[in-house]
């Protein structure tokens, strides 16, 4: 089990290297679909289905999404030497930080022996006061659904936010189309856009 | 141990990606990877051992979960991070096609020196 | 059926007849998954947050294989805007019906049996919010950068556009 977790581990890392250094923004963009699927295998092995289902579909979203930014613009590669300092303080900081983090994760409990004082409890008592089977749900709609409700607003400000900004100008003018409100040409097709998927 | 050394090892990499590349899609895919570290890290800190999912299904005892099953929280709040992850991405993309458009580069050094 | 077959025949905008006839195909089974991971979100695994994003990922497929018009025509801007805010609405109202039993986010309805559809409440209620919210959110923000794109794709043409006023 934890060889497999292991293996899948180093598979990501992998992954995000080559995202991180190839020139092309294409490929680079696929590379992360690797680390994400492979982050829902992890997911379902670790006895997650609700994350691995939701992980999966969000993985898909993200691609087209990250495509859609990548695929309308030509000078895809950045060429130009490496800036020297930001590299090497990095570098550095890195190092220290990766330090701290290994003495730091020593002090974490063991893998796979948690201390779930308060999970205990939601385990045990989360069927018969909620009525919900999943206690995944039980906790997430009824013990903590504060919390959902400001993940909710969260969602809900950043999506306005995007609106905001995508928006070419205000909503004064009469022609509401879409056309006007967000700047393009009626004769143009859809499919110029999509010619590359 | 080595598991949640390695997450942070994933970490680490988001962060020099976020840091030294200058493309602005590279430091977008660097915050991707760093909410992925965090999410998996969490997942693994309320994992048990040959534990179930924390779900009850038909003839199995209330204990039976309580003795066997894994940890419910992270699950819960990790569920909710990846969903407003995809909300932020859109965010994060809108603006640097606005740059885009704007600047007609997506370098950042170049961006920096045209001041506007 | 008529005009569906016009529509997969349509060479012109979108993909290739091969992909419009999966997608139609494959569109309902998808959409009803993502009603079942829904509305079972307090049984099995999924809920408000997985069922809402593969019901957006149902449109968003649509949307790829026929083309912006076939999108906007299941569901426009403004309704996925409508919708969004009343997906959030009614969470927050769901919230505030806990009232009657005392605090916000209160169980108020009868728990009934477990196993059942009609189990747990107001879990059930506040499961299909968040998922018109999530569908609804999801949608609108690829719809708008899929239209937007556009101008770039302008612009790295190297076509100036006339700035309005």
């Amino acid at each position: 089990m934890e060889i497999i977790l292991l293996f899948l581990l180093v598979f990501m890392i992998i992954g995000s290297i080559i995202a991180i250094e190839t020139k092309n923004l294409l490929s680079s963009v696929i590379s992360v679909g690797v680390v994400g699927f492979s982050l829902s295998i992890i997911f379902l092995m670790l006895g997650a289905p609700d994350i691995a289902i939701t992980q999966v579909v969000v993985e898909i979203l993200i691609l087209v999404v990250l495509i859609r930014a990548t695929i309308t613009t030509d000078n895809t590669a950045i060429e130009g030497p490496r800036d020297t300092f930001p590299f090497v303080s990095s570098l550095i900081f890195f190092g220290l930080f990766l330090m701290f983090a290994f003495f730091a994760v020593q002090e974490l409990p063991k893998f796979g022996e948690p201390l779930m004082k308060v999970s205990k409890e939601y385990l045990r008592t989360g069927a018969e006061k909620t009525g919900a089977t999943n206690i995944v749900t039980a906790v997430l709609l009824d013990f903590r659904a504060y919390d959902t409700l400001g993940e909710a607003t969260v969602l809900f400000t950043s999506i306005i936010g995007a609106f905001v900004i995508l928006r070419r100008k205000g909503r004064k003018g009469k022609a509401e189309t879409d056309s006007e409100k967000f700047g393009i040409l009626e004769d143009e097709d859809i499919k110029q856009n999509f010619e590359g998927f | 141990m080595i598991l949640y050394f390695l997450s942070m090892v994933l970490l680490v990499m988001g962060l020099y990606c976020l840091i030294a590349k200058k493309n602005i899609i590279k430091k977008i895919i660097g915050i991707v990877i760093i909410e992925y570290s965090i999410n998996l890290f969490l997942v693994l800190v309320g994992y048990r051992s040959g534990g179930v999912a924390p779900i009850l299904v038909k003839g199995m005892q209330v204990e039976e979960l309580v003795q066997k099953g894994v940890d419910p929280l992270p699950q819960a709040l990790v569920l909710t991070s990846i969903v407003i992850g995809l909300g932020t991405l859109a965010l994060m993309v809108a603006l640097c096609l606005r740059m885009y458009e704007k600047f007609k580069t997506f370098d950042m050094s170049k961006i920096n020196t045209l001041k506007g | 059926m008529d005009r569906l077959e016009q529509e997969i025949r349509d060479t012109s905008k979108g993909m290739t007849p091969i992909v419009k006839t999966i997608v139609r195909f494959v569109m309902g089974i998808i959409v009803i998954f993502g009603a079942y991971v829904i509305l079972y979100g307090h049984l099995t695994p999924g809920g408000g947050f997985a069922g809402g994003v593969i019901l957006a990922s149902a449109y968003v497929l649509l949307t790829l294989a026929f083309g912006k018009e076939m999108g906007l025509s299941k569901m426009s801007n403004m309704a996925a805007s409508i919708l969004d805010n009343s997906g959030a609405l009614a969470f927050v109202l769901i919230g505030l019906l806990g009232f009657t039993g005392g605090y916000f986010f209160y169980n108020f309805l009868p728990k009934g049996e477990p196993f059942q559809l009609l189990s747990a409440g107001s879990i059930l209620l506040a499961n299909m919010a968040i998922g018109v919210k999530v569908t609804a959110s999801v949608f609108a923000i690829f719809m708008a950068l899929s239209i937007f794109g556009r101008i770039i794709y302008k612009a790295a043409e190297g076509e100036e556009r006339e700035s309005e006023e």
